[in-house]
């Protein structure tokens, strides 16, 4: 997918470019507001790649289509990475802004359990002989795990608590200048083709790694079949 | 202190903003280094077997 790679590269460059030389220093934060620019589309993106996973994961149970298992296992990995970002970020954005690397709060701790919840998804999905059975138990665990997403998304609301509340994505518009905001959002949509460039070179392994499972099968079936005959 | 010094010193921030950059741009880089090179192996091993089962084929 060369367009992916392109607009990937593109414009996470511009991004960068926006983000640590011409967007201004926060009035009250300095310069460690440069962070967002890491940390707000990681976050963002870890919200995404669940989503799309546990959706995934339900039209898999659903309507047993092959290629969801495959979309919501090459998902993971990336929405795994995503969420560390976000989190080894944010606690590097805590330290200089509230005096900690970390609090238990509402945030936070969601966001860890979202991480778990990953990781539990990979090694569930890997851990049957039986491929069927793996896949399916891994799918369950992505659909109810999607409850803490929610969780997460108004965490900052429902608690009062250290982290800030949403200031791009309000009813009433974003409550941040374009300067900091364009970066933002370049940084952000860069992100997204990441995923999206990543999810393409994952699922095209795993078509072709079941393609070899299909071959062995069959050789073993056919030799199989030499020796009794 | 020249503008780059500035620069790099993130109004003393550096310790905590160039970490961050360079955590997810390790994170990103190493995954997306690990998918192609998977990609690139599952062919080869795709490619193989293939050429294996045709030649097994015009055998027989």
């Amino acid at each position: 997918m060369p367009w992916l790679q392109r607009s990937t590269l593109g414009l996470i460059a511009a991004g960068l470019t926006l983000g640590l030389f011409l967007s201004p220093p926060d009035y009250q934060q300095g310069d460690s507001v440069r962070i967002m620019y890491v940390h707000v589309p990681a976050a963002w993106m870890a919200l995404f790649c669940y989503t799309a996973m546990a959706g995934a994961s339900a039209a898999a149970l659903v309507w047993r289509h092959a290629l969801a298992h495959v979309a919501a296992r090459a998902t993971a990995p990336i929405g795994a990475s995503f969420t560390f970002i976000a989190l080894a970020s944010g606690s590097l954005w805590g330290k200089p802004m509230w005096g900690t690397w970390w609090v238990w709060d509402a945030r936070l701790t969601s966001m860890l359990v979202l991480f778990f919840l990953y990781l539990g998804y990979i090694v569930l999905a890997g851990a049957f002989d039986d491929r069927e059975r793996a896949q399916k138990s891994a799918a369950v665990l992505a659909i109810v795990g999607f409850v803490n997403v929610p969780i997460i998304k108004f965490s900052v609301d429902w608690w009062n608590t250290l982290h800030q509340p949403a200031s791009v994505l309000k009813i009433d518009g974003p409550s941040i200048d374009p300067s900091m905001l364009a970066p933002l959002l370049l940084m952000a949509i860069g992100f997204a083709t990441y995923y999206f460039w990543v999810l393409a070179i994952r699922m095209q392994d795993e078509i072709m790694a079941g393609k070899i499972r299909a071959l062995r099968l069959r050789r073993a079936e056919s030799e199989a079949g030499d020796r009794s005959s | 202190m020249t503008p780059f010094q500035a620069f790099l010193s993130m109004g003393g921030y550096a310790g905590y903003v160039w970490p961050s950059f360079a955590i997810a741009a390790l994170a990103l880089g190493a995954l997306l280094f690990a998918s192609l090179r998977s990609r690139k192996a599952t062919a080869a091993e795709l490619d193989a077997l293939e050429t294996q089962a045709g030649e097994e084929a015009s055998e027989t």
